[in-house]
C-alpha cells in the first residue's frame, strides 16, 4: 500500500466528498418532498387515484438508476423540443441531470416507505381525530403524517444510505464526485487499489455519521418512544 | 408501435441473455457467502462473529460500482503476478468474472443479514431438539435449520435478487457486453439515446416482473404445509 498517494491526492477526494455530499442532500431531501404527495396518493382508496404513482413507482423501482440517468443525460437530447426549451440550459448540464434523476428515483422509494408508514397507523389514532371532528385534511397534517413520519423515519434512513452508494453512478455520467474523482486520478497514477481504498474509506466516513445523525434524530422525535408497543 | 432498433434488436436480446447469466451466476456466489456470513455472524467462536460483522459491515458501506471498479481494475497486477507464478503470462480476470465476483459479494453482505435474521427467528426449542435427538451439528443445520431458515428468507432474498438484477447494469461500465452495454453501442451507431435507453428500461421492467411471478411461485412452494396464524 502506497500511503503517501493517498494522502497526496487526500484533498482532491475530499472535494470529490463534497459534490457527492451535495448531490445526496438535494435528492434526498426534493425526493421526500415530492414523495409526500406521491405516497399519500399511492394510499388511496380509489384505484384511479392510486394508478398513477403505482405505474410510476413501477417504473423507477424496476429499472436500474443508471438506465434513467443515461435516459435524462443521454435520451433527451434526442428530441428538439427539449434541445429548443429554455430547460435545454440545465438538462445538459451532468450535475442537474443527476440531481433530477437521482430526485425522482428516491422519490418513489420514499413515496413506498411513506405508504408503509401510513398503512401501519393504528386505525383507532385515526378514528380518534375523525371522531374529535378533525377534518380529513386535518387528519392527514396534524395526526397521520407527524405519525408516519416516525414510523418511516428508520427506512428513510435507509434510504439516504443507498442514495450515497448510488451517487456514485454520477461518475459515469462524467461529473467529478468520489467515484469520478477516484477514477480520474487512477487514470493519472495507475494506482487503483489504493485510490479506491482511500475513496472506499470516505464512503464508509459519510455513511457511519450519517447513520449516527440520523440516530439522534430518532433520538429526539422519541422514535422508539412513539411505536405504542 | 414499432421501434425500429435499426438493426440492434439481436444484439439487445444477446444483451439480456447476459445480463441473466451474470445475474444468476452472482446469485449463487452470493447466497454461499450470504450463508457463511450469516453462519459465522451467529456462531458461538468470537472471530468467526468478528469476521462475519465486518465483512457485511465494510462491503454494505460502499458503493456498488466502486466495487465493481475496484476489482477489476484493482486486480490486474495481483493476477499478472499469480500468472507468471504459474506460467500464464498476462492471466487476466474477465469482465464477466469481475462482475460476478463485485455483485456476488455485495449480494452476499446484505443476504448476510437476511440469512442471519432467518436463523435468529427459528425458536431454540427446534435446535435443542435436535441435540436431544442426539443429531450431529452438521445434521442439525442441514435438517432442522437449512430447511426452515429458507422460508423465513425467502422474501427477503426475493428483494436482493431484484436489486441485484438492477445492479448488473453497472458492470457495463467495465466493458461486459449485457443489456446497457449493447444499447450503448446501439446509441453510439445511431445517435437515438433515447429509443434504445427506454428499450433497455422496458427489458429490466420485464426482467423485473419475471422474477417477481417466480418469487411468488418460489414463495407458495416454500409455505407448503404452513398455515399462517390468523
Amino acid at each position: 500500500m502506497n500511503w503517501e498517494v493517498i494522502i497526496k491526492w487526500l484533498p482532491r477526494l475530499a472535494q470529490g466528498a463534497t459534490l457527492t455530499l451535495e448531490l445526496v442532500a438535494i435528492a434526498v431531501i426534493a425526493g421526500l418532498i415530492l414523495a409526500i404527495p406521491l405516497g399519500v396518493a399511492r394510499s388511496s382508496r380509489h384505484w384511479y387515484v392510486r394508478a398513477l404513482p403505482y405505474g410510476y413507482i413501477f417504473f423507477f423501482r424496476g429499472t436500474p438508476l443508471l438506465v434513467q440517468l443515461f435516459l435524462v443525460y443521454y435520451g433527451l437530447a434526442q428530441f428538439d423540443a427539449v434541445r429548443n426549451s429554455s430547460l435545454w440550459p440545465y438538462l445538459r448540464d451532468p450535475f442537474w441531470c443527476t440531481v433530477l434523476t437521482m430526485t425522482l428515483h428516491t422519490a418513489a422509494y420514499i413515496a413506498e416507505i411513506l405508504r408503509g408508514a401510513l398503512q401501519a397507523i393504528p386505525k383507532g389514532e385515526i378514528e380518534a381525530a375523525r371522531a374529535l371532528g378533525m377534518s380529513r385534511g386535518k387528519t392527514l397534517f396534524y395526526i397521520m403524517l407527524p405519525r408516519a413520519t416516525r414510523i418511516g423515519l428508520p427506512a428513510y434512513s435507509n434510504e439516504v444510505i443507498l442514495m450515497l452508494k448510488a451517487s456514485a453512478l454520477a461518475s459515469t455520467v462524467t461529473l467529478l464526485e468520489l467515484t469520478g474523482m477516484a477514477r480520474t486520478i487512477i487514470a493519472r497514477t495507475y494506482l487503483p487499489v489504493e485510490i479506491f481504498f482511500a475513496a472506499g474509506v470516505f464512503y464508509l466516513v459519510i455513511s457511519f455519521v450519517l447513520v449516527q445523525g440520523f440516530k439522534v434524530l430518532e433520538r429526539w422525535l422519541r422514535v422508539d418512544a412513539c411505536q405504542g408497543r | 408501435m414499432i421501434i425500429d432498433l435499426h438493426g440492434f434488436g439481436p444484439a439487445l436480446i444477446a444483451g439480456t441473455v447476459m445480463t441473466v447469466k451474470l445475474a444468476l451466476c452472482a446469485l449463487l456466489l452470493g447466497l454461499a457467502l450470504g450463508l457463511l456470513g450469516a453462519l459465522a455472524k451467529t456462531s458461538q467462536v468470537k472471530p468467526l462473529q468478528w469476521l462475519g460483522g465486518t465483512y457485511s459491515t465494510l462491503v454494505r458501506g460502499v458503493p456498488e460500482l466502486l466495487w465493481v471498479l475496484l476489482i477489476y481494475l484493482g486486480t490486474v497486477t495481483m493476477m499478472n503476478r499469480i500468472g507468471d507464478a504459474l506460467g500464464i503470462p498476462g492471466l487476466e480476470l474477465s469482465a464477466f468474472a469481475a462482475g460476478v465476483i463485485a455483485l456476488g459479494l455485495c449480494f452476499g453482505a446484505y443476504a448476510t443479514e437476511v440469512f442471519r435474521g432467518a436463523i435468529l427467528a427459528i425458536p431454540k426449542g427446534h435446535r435443542e431438539a435436535g441435540i436431544a435427538l442426539g443429531l450431529s451439528k452438521g445434521r442439525i443445520l442441514s435438517r432442522i435449520i437449512l430447511p426452515q431458515m429458507w422460508r423465513i428468507a425467502l422474501p427477503g432474498l426475493g428483494n436482493l435478487f431484484m436489486i441485484l438484477m438492477k445492479d448488473t447494469a453497472l458492470v457495463s461500465v467495465i466493458g461486459l457486453e449485457e443489456i446497457m452495454r449493447h444499447a450503448q453501442i446501439g446509441v453510439n451507431a445511431t445517435n437515438k439515446a433515447f429509443t434504445f435507453y427506454s428499450v433497455a428500461a422496458c427489458i429490466y421492467l420485464g426482467l423485473t416482473v419475471i422474477a417477481m411471478t417466480g418469487m411468488h411461485f418460489l414463495e407458495k412452494r416454500a409455505a407448503r404445509g404452513f398455515m399462517r396464524a390468523e
